[in-house]
């Protein structure tokens, strides 16, 4: 166990690496001079130039990754042009919302995916097998910015039931956090529960043909205890790696989420980067997310490796 | 071989017990068409495309005309899906739009496959360091999420539909690299390769004429689904205001107008998104279907 996780440790490693590097090279893809860009209206050839040495413009671009990745590793992600303040000082502002938004997200995304998943795969080519089915698909089909306009829209605007926007830390009042937050987790858990509600079925229509489940009913168990404790036990096992695995998908999700419910989360911040065209803001999001996406990959083969006693020994 | 019975004329026993052979292709389409939600699919993405091409044609105003007395009048019988909060007809907007969908979905997918099959290709068949090199390489993009890395490639090229385009085309292209280089190396095994090479192929030629025909099916079901997820991220990002630029019409661009009179006019946000959602669903039903029909056992 102990071996195979180093191999995947050492393969981490020159992932990250080239992560780094397709980070740093986009803002070659940047048309024009970036000093130019910061100059904004100062013509004076002077500050250009300064600003070109401050930020290393002018050296050589292997110089440039090397001192930049360098900064990286110590944990500085560099300075917002526009904010003035440092990339990681923002990152470390912002993530804590998004990740109160996930962590909502796929609780919901769990509570809707796996028991539709279940109920599909035991009442197989039946009526419910069909709507799972059904409802999967048009939660994969539904962009999540249209939901949330549309939640808005009934649950709000409608009903009056919860605020359209906003955000509330959860330490400032829980109440007032988890109201604001509510809606934006049921959409971003939303595609993740189709996902999900896919992989279970698939799971559980394999555990269902096994060996164990015949032995568990021939044993005369009833029907519930059968699927629920020796079925779904064993069908939960990839379900549980391709949670950590969907991560990616919450954050892009976060992104328009955030827009359309005006959180002040970590994919609010990367779209007025953009806006504001801070491009360092725009790299340690991408850096960060990536980084954070590559470990979560890892986690999911060490939890693997956790729940399934057979590939200790492998 | 014929069996003769008594009286009987002379029945050949295989044309009597063994039905003629289908072609493959023929057996996938019959397999297609015996879900009904595939074939739904298919008759819902021609009706799009048909829309999308004589849309010049059949939109019944001009998509960017705007006009002071019109501003955002509730779906009528003059006006089906109402008009927006410039007084332009939300409907011609809609069919007008549904070109830049479609246009990306197309062409966005046309360039993440144009990377990935050549790349996947040269991976699976070469092996050993090329591999290893390309498989780190397509890690890395997989690492980075997929909207996050579109947006990050959008905002440095400069906002516009083109440019949208290729964000979405190069984010897409590692999953073509991996289905590519993965049906590759299982071609690759097959004993008409062995064979093509012991002829004295060229190794170029064997790629192409031997091993890429034969990993068409599941690349062309990716490049459906594909199709799908790239509707869904070119309204992303119109509607994050780094895709279609106004005037120009876009459902993603028109919900990001439209969240601004959500109360006053729901119909503006109800119809483009409608559009978005019948649009990935038909695309998504028509890669389900052909993935079932291409890969029966996947059932």
């Amino acid at each position: 166990m102990k071996g195979n996780l180093g191999t995947r440790l050492m393969q981490v490693l020159p992932t990250l690496l080239l992560v780094s590097m397709l980070v740093f090279g986009l803002q070659q893809l940047m048309p024009g001079d970036p000093a130019l860009v910061l100059a904004g209206e100062e013509h004076d050839p002077a500050v250009i130039a300064q600003i070109r040495t401050e930020l290393w413009l002018d050296r050589p671009l292997p110089v440039q990754y090397l001192h930049w990745i360098g900064n990286v590793l110590h944990g500085d992600l560099g300075y917002s042009w526009r904010i003035r303040e440092p990339v990681a000082q923002l990152v470390a502002e912002k993530l804590p919302v998004t990740m109160q938004l996930a962590f909502m997200a796929f609780i919901i995304a769990v509570c809707i995916g796996v028991p539709m998943g279940v109920l599909s795969a035991v009442k197989r080519n039946s009526f419910w097998d069909y709507f799972a089915n059904g409802v999967g698909l048009a939660g994969l089909s539904t962009p999540n910015f249209w939901l949330g306009i549309m939640l808005i829209l009934l649950v709000s605007v409608h009903l009056g039931w919860l605020p359209p926007s906003g955000y509330v830390s959860l330490f400032v009042d829980w109440r007032q956090s988890l109201a604001t937050t509510i809606m934006p987790a049921f959409v971003l858990g939303n595609a993740i529960a189709a996902v999900l509600m896919r992989h279970t079925r698939s799971a559980m229509l394999t555990a269902l043909d096994q060996d164990f489940v015949r032995t568990a009913r021939a044993k005369g168990l009833k029907e519930y205890r059968v699927v629920l404790r020796h079925a779904l036990r064993n069908a939960l096992v990839p379900v549980v790696t391709l949670g950590a695995l969907e991560l990616g998908t919450l954050l892009s999700g976060a992104v328009l989420t955030e827009q359309v419910f005006s959180i002040p989360g970590f994919g609010k911040l990367i779209v007025d980067a953009v806006f504001n065209r801070d491009y360092p803001v725009v790299q340690g999001v991408v850096l960060v997310t990536a980084t954070m996406y590559v470990a979560l990959n890892l986690l999911a083969d060490v939890l693997y490796v956790v729940i399934n006693p057979r590939m200790r020994t492998a | 071989m014929s069996v003769t019975a008594i009286g009987a004329p002379a029945v050949p026993v295989a044309s009597a017990l063994v039905r003629p052979p289908q072609s493959p292709a023929r057996l996938v389409v019959g397999r297609f068409c015996a879900r009904p939600a595939a074939v739904a699919g298919l008759f819902v993405v021609v009706v799009f495309f048909a829309v999308a091409v004589l849309a010049p044609l059949i939109a019944p105003y001009d998509p960017v005309a705007t006009s002071w007395t019109l501003i955002r009048k509730a779906p009528s019988w003059a006006h089906w899906m109402g008009t927006d909060e410039n007084g332009r007809d939300v409907l011609s907007r809609v069919i007008v739009g549904s070109q830049a969908s479609l246009m990306a979905g197309v062409l966005s997918v046309s360039i993440a496959a144009g990377i990935g099959v050549p790349v996947g290709l040269l991976a699976g068949f070469a092996g050993g360091k090329t591999d290893a090199v390309i498989g780190r390489l397509v890690d890395a993009m997989l690492a980075c999420p997929f909207l996050i890395l579109a947006i990050a490639l959008a905002a440095f090229l400069g906002p516009s539909l083109e440019n949208a385009m290729i964000a979405i085309g190069i984010t897409a292209a590692p999953v073509f690299m991996r289905i590519s280089r993965g049906a590759t190396m299982d071609a690759a095994t097959n004993e008409y390769v062995e064979a093509a090479r012991a002829l004295g192929n060229p190794p170029w030629r064997v790629a192409l004429r031997h091993v890429l025909p034969n990993i068409v099916p599941p690349i062309l079901v990716q490049a459906t689904l594909a199709i799908a997820g790239a509707i869904i991220a070119e309204a992303s990002l119109s509607f994050l205001g780094l895709g279609q630029q106004p005037p120009a019409p876009s459902w993603g661009s028109m919900l990001n107008s439209a969240q601004r009179f959500l109360t006053q006019a729901p119909w503006l946000a109800i119809f483009p998104g409608a559009a978005i959602f019948l649009a990935v669903l038909s695309f998504n039903l028509v890669g389900d279907g052909l993935r079932d029909a291409l890969d029966p056992k996947r059932r």
